[in-house]
């Protein structure tokens, strides 16, 4: 594991007292940003965004923490987006318990998952993980609850908590912005954690960490599975944005876009796959509209950034001078 | 009728006979990726990529220079492996001296690209590429109707797949290879080039995926999602046998896709599963894989 990690940032305890303050400013300026972007942009593109920023920033906890790089992440976000649109439309849940739904059945999926995968390492991790991803994207292909090549569709968005309205898109995007942060704050105070920590010394050096006594295997799991139930909070609340579930939400290609985002904005940063999804986002809105089709572009970026750019936006901002002046470290 | 375990002998047959060709298919495919990764250390995710590849250039050939299968059988794993030499080369050479995982999200990319240019050019449906007269028709054994073409399949990927473990068993250049794979750097030192030696079995790799591909098409369409549906397949093979051997690959490629045409005749809803079950007990069993040696 031990290139991929050097692209990693520094323990946050390490930062310096500037870079704390930076920080600061940046989450401040940030939030800022998203309370008032409803009033400049599209609230579903929004919306969609923040999803996929979550889900970007879940996954970037097994990779760029703990060293993982899983490619089977669509299956908790698709599965969850199944679970949610299931309960909320035919058994009548509320959105809240709808979400809780999808969040306990994708970090079954990734104890499940985890379970088998973690026997293995690298790129035989990688490997496995695609290929119960595909198996799962079979089941919910066969199953009757998922209705195949449909979907589920119309999905309501139902009322939060029995009386916020959330078929306002207005109350939907705090809603969504709500999920994000709350979101954002867990993956935070895991990484920073004493099992944070724990994770990132088996980043680093397996073999030692392994004879400093601590259960490797364990910590693995528990990653992957937080990891999987917070991308499955981010597909459970992208179901009731869109209002649907459907089998591209399950499908390989999805796994690929999430690594694609975490290596754009950059692997191990906490705030860099938020910058990856959004462009990653904003690029299939503005190919949407045009011929060109987007799997090309995807893949040009994927060798582009693997070439020339493997630190990713934040990374790359973190180790520039500007960066290295307002405080944060970068190794390489 | 005769039957067997309840379904009658031709139906059963008929499913052993299209596992046996899934298999060849599996055993190419997971063998060309065994050889890359043995000595590359890079998972090749364009593998799929080149297959199709293989099945584009057959049809293309004979569409616009009239080659037929014969010479394109040939002529397309020439000019992908080509392909393949020119991408490691100019590329995927710069990836080796880091984490293996960048060279698995490279060839991740590469695939998208492939893929989606074909798309864009051909559209996602599949088109038909006939079968050549000399293999046209089919046989009847006595026990089954067998189609000379499918046949044909099986014993040339065998001879491929006994061509290139000789290759690498029994030759003076397969010495170089395996000896590569132990200890780059002594061998460098022996003289042998073994940057060469890279872009050789990358381009010999990519080859064999086209020489599949070529053999595919007139079974299955030609079509620009050909590769990625059976790349992840063949991962999970690649996981079961373990590529610490080109043997293993093969047998395991070749098993698995008779126990997929089985599934098929005994509980056909599962037939798309069954491979990454079998993965799941494998790795239960033994992590290490069927015939792996790696932890």
């Amino acid at each position: 594991m031990s290139e991929m990690t050097q692209t990693a940032a520094k323990p946050r305890i390490e930062r310096s007292a500037t870079a704390s303050r930076t920080y600061t400013i940046f989450v401040i300026i940030g939030l800022a940003a998203l309370i008032l972007a409803p009033m400049f942009f599209y609230p579903i593109f929004l919306m969609k965004l923040l999803c996929f920023a979550l889900f970007a920033c879940a996954f970037n906890l097994l990779l760029g923490y703990t060293g993982l790089l899983s490619f089977g992440h669509a299956t908790f976000f698709g599965g969850a987006a199944y679970f949610t649109a299931h309960v909320v439309k035919e058994w009548g849940f509320p959105p809240e318990l709808g979400i809780l739904t999808g969040v306990v059945g994708a970090a079954l999926l990734g104890l499940v998952m985890g379970f088998f995968a973690i026997r293995r390492q690298g790129i035989y991790f990688a490997m496995i993980t695609l290929a119960l991803s595909q198996m799962f994207f079979f089941f919910c292909l066969q199953a009757e609850f998922t209705q195949g090549e449909d979907g589920i569709q119309s999905v309501p968005r139902g009322h939060l908590f029995g009386f916020i309205d959330l078929n306002s898109s207005t109350n939907m995007y705090y809603f969504v912005l709500a999920v994000f942060l709350i979101g954002m704050v867990i993956i935070w105070r895991f990484i920073n954690s004493p099992f944070g920590m724990i994770l990132r010394s088996i980043r680093e050096n397996e073999p030692r960490a392994i004879s400093l006594g601590y259960s490797v295997a364990r910590y693995k799991l528990g990653a992957f599975v937080m990891s999987a139930a917070l991308a499955g909070l981010a597909g459970g609340l992208k179901s009731l944005v869109f209002q649907f579930a459907t089998l591209t939400d399950v499908a390989w290609q999805m796994s690929g876009e999430v690594i694609l985002m975490t290596l754009l904005g950059g692997i191990g940063t906490l705030i860099g796959p938020i910058f990856g999804a959004g462009l990653v986002v904003t690029l299939q809105n503005y190919l949407a509209t045009s011929q060109f089709p987007v799997t090309i572009v995807t893949g040009v970026i994927f060798m582009v950034c693997v070439l020339v750019f493997r630190r990713g936006i934040i990374g790359e901002f973190y180790a520039s001078r500007l960066g290295r002046k307002l405080g944060f470290e970068h190794r390489r | 009728m005769t039957m067997i375990f309840g379904i009658p002998l031709q139906a059963f047959l008929g499913q052993l006979l299209i596992g046996l060709i899934n298999g060849s298919f599996y055993a190419l495919l997971s063998l060309g990726l065994a050889v890359i990764f043995g000595l590359l250390r890079v998972i090749n995710f364009a593998h799929g990529a080149q297959y199709m590849l293989g099945a584009f250039a057959a049809m293309l050939m004979l569409e616009y220079f009239g080659i037929n299968y014969w010479v394109a059988l040939i002529l397309g794993p020439i000019v992908v492996g080509l392909f393949g030499a020119i991408i490691e080369r100019t590329m995927l050479s710069r990836l080796y001296d880091l984490d293996p995982l960048y060279g698995l999200l490279f060839t991740f990319g590469l695939a998208l690209t492939i893929e989606g240019t074909f798309r864009y050019l051909y559209g996602a449906a599949g088109q038909p590429y006939s079968v050549p007269t000399q293999l046209a028709g089919g046989t009847n054994l006595g026990f089954m109707f067998l189609p000379i073409y499918r046949g044909w399949v099986v014993v040339v990927s065998l001879v491929a797949c006994i061509g290139t473990w000789l290759l690498i068993e029994k030759t003076k250049l397969g010495a170089y290879l395996r000896a590569a794979t132990e200890n780059p750097v002594l061998v460098q030192a022996f003289g042998v080039n073994v940057p060469v030696l890279l872009t050789l079995t990358y381009g010999l790799g990519a080859a064999l995926a086209a020489f599949a591909g070529v053999l595919a098409a007139p079974i299955y369409q030609v079509s620009p999602l050909m590769g990625s549906n059976i790349i992840i397949v063949v991962f999970a093979v690649v996981v079961v046998g373990g590529m610490g051997s080109i043997m293993g690959a093969i047998v395991t490629g070749y098993m698995l896709g008779i126990a997929e045409g089985l599934t098929k005749v005994f509980y056909p809803e599962a037939s798309n599963i069954v491979i990454f079950v079998i993965m799941a007990i494998v790795l239960l069993l033994r992590p290490a894989g069927l015939f792996g040696r790696d932890a």
